[in-house]
């Protein structure tokens, strides 16, 4: 790996994560967009670049819709382009920026994310119908929920967990999102709850899922000479990697999520992490189900396989834990709107490095993961961030 | 967020304001038709369950038999070798039990959905399918089950020439 430039990350921006937003996708790209630029320093004109990321089409109704996000990304006339890997979007879009700005093309550039699901009605679910391959799968009438309860239950049989461990992580994401302004689903709740509540497809229960939201979230990327202009506490994008896998997901073991650990160790390797349990602080991993935090603590090399659950029930993972997962609250207490959920990780990560997060803050923060996840079961992408 | 930041950015819209004749909202339907050919590996694998057969094809260089066929190999990157008929039995590799239908509406009677390793293709090649006449209460990983087929005049060359997957009774 030959990376030329190291890269900064020198602000953040969100908007309120809701079921339903008044504002157009454009409109919300605009808020966040400017949020990140306030939180730098920054106006329009100090940016050179711009990528959006945004996930299905289908959701916002509009088709190749970064184009008409672009204006209120504040890409018009700028080189801008769009990176997509389904939900794993959100944390390759900074990915993408990094590139513009490792490979000396580029000193400045906006991140931003958008998604608004609220347009697809009655329920955005329905855009999934057009996933699957038309051929072989399509006639089966398939729910896209239904992949994850299968994934879901391989993992709970072949390392034999129980679904007690696994409702903590919604018992804490939800929870630690009491703590984040921006949350849709913040609660305190029990395990008892999630065990109680509705079953959607077994054993995936309501409280295992996060919600369709509409929102947006920035990141404001410079080169080093440029960041030390404009703040004292850059946090650097020290590692990215990403990871995808064959669409064929029953031609594999659902127990592991191998290109995961595949873009871990791509980002570790640049990021000079040997012992990630050790050298990492905290992470965000990818939550939009329960099980899914846990998975990916194992696919992010972070806890051994099968420990993940086990680590949750001793509170390992809790925000003033060794290994604190999820302290924005997660897909399951903030929300997940698909590439803005994404983007609102990497988002937390500079907070935490910066010492902005207030009562969220996890104390000594140095290193931060954020990684995401989507498509057929089958991408990765992760980043490193350190202050 | 950033504690510094004391703004929230963005209005909430309820469902009802999303219905209401007060706000302003649009309504559209995309009306895009597809006809797909099914191309070299799914068409012979189609007509084959027509014929009551499941076939897959070999890869010579890493020797798996893969199901549903295609004519190369992902991880070689090569041309597969030839077709292979294997069993209409398999194993559940996963399983889970579906109070949605496909748009997420709620159904009283659930949809059982399996993942089959079938006997003859290679460990850990399965196919999505559905399970029927199966206890749900029986229902395991691991658990011995056979296609059962659609009547022969009443196959169309789709997957859904299997009904479903159901235990194999033990004797």
């Amino acid at each position: 790996m030959n990376v030329k430039r190291r890269v900064a990350v020198v602000g953040a921006g969100i908007t309120l994560f809701r079921r339903r937003l008044k504002e157009t996708g454009k409109e919300l790209s605009y808020l966040a967009a400017n949020a990140a630029l306030e939180s730098a320093g920054m106006t329009m004109d100090d940016i050179d670049c711009v990528v959006m990321g945004t996930a299905p089409d289908a959701f916002d109704g509009i088709h190749m819709k970064a184009d008409n996000l672009l204006d209120g990304a504040g890409a018009t006339r700028k080189p801008y382009s769009r990176v997509y890997v389904g939900g794993g979007t959100g944390v390759f879009s900074p990915i993408g920026g990094w590139w513009h700005i490792a490979s000396g093309l580029f000193d400045t550039c906006l991140v931003v994310a958008e998604e608004k699901m609220s347009p697809c009605i009655p329920h955005p679910q329905t855009a999934f119908r057009t996933i699957w391959d038309p051929i072989i799968t399509r006639p089966l009438n398939p729910n896209l929920v239904w992949i994850f309860a299968l994934e879901m239950n391989r993992y709970m049989k072949t390392y034999n967990i129980p679904k007690e461990h696994i409702a903590m992580v919604a018992v804490k994401n939800k929870g630690n999102a009491l703590d984040h302004p921006s949350a849709q689903l913040a609660a305190k709740i029990t395990v008892e709850d999630v065990l109680n509540s509705e079953t959607m497809v077994w054993p995936v229960q309501r409280l295992d899922i996060s919600p369709p939201s509409d929102g947006a979230a920035a990141l404001v990327l410079t080169s080093e000479d440029v960041a030390r202009k404009f703040t004292d506490a850059p946090v650097w994008i020290d590692g990215v990697g990403w990871s995808l896998d064959s669409a064929y997901w029953t031609n594999r073991d659902l127990c592991f999520p191998q290109y995961v650990a595949e873009a871990a160790k791509m980002a570790y390797k640049m990021a000079k992490i040997t012992d990630p349990p050790k050298e990492v602080d905290f992470a965000e991993p990818y939550d939009p189900f329960t099980y899914k935090e846990l998975h990916h603590m194992e696919g992010l090399l972070l806890a051994k396989k099968g420990e993940a659950p086990k680590l949750t029930a001793e509170g390992v993972t809790q925000r003033d834990g060794d290994l604190p997962m999820c302290p924005s609250g997660g897909l399951l207490g903030v929300g997940n709107p698909i590439a803005a959920a994404g983007l609102m990780k990497c988002c937390e990560m500079f907070w935490q490095l910066r010492n902005e997060a207030g009562k969220r803050q996890v104390s000594g923060a140095e290193t931060g993961v954020a990684q995401a996840w989507g498509d057929l079961m089958q991408v990765g992408t992760v980043t490193v961030f350190r202050r | 967020m950033s504690e510094k930041v004391k703004d929230l950015r963005g209005t909430r819209l309820s469902a009802a304001d999303l219905e209401s004749k007060d706000t302003i909202t649009f309504r559209g339907r995309p009306n895009a038709k597809y006809a797909w050919s099914a191309g070299i590996a799914y068409t012979k694998y189609l007509e084959e369950l027509k014929n009551g057969r499941i076939v897959g094809r070999r890869c010579r260089q890493c020797d798996r038999v893969l199901v549903p066929p295609r004519m190369f190999c992902e991880q070689c990157f090569r041309a597969t070798d030839e077709w292979v008929y294997v069993k209409g039995t398999g194993k559940i590799n996963t399983y889970s039990i579906s109070y949605l239908d496909a748009d997420a509406n709620r159904i009283k009677t659930p949809i059982l959905v399996a993942v089959v390793d079938l006997d003859g293709a290679s460990p850990g090649i399965g196919i999505l399918h559905k399970l029927g006449n199966v206890d749900i209460e029986k229902i395991h990983v691991g658990m011995p089950v056979q296609a059962v087929w659609k009547p022969t005049n009443e196959r169309e060359g789709s997957v859904t020439d299997i009904l479903y997957f159901e235990p194999i009774k033990e004797e």
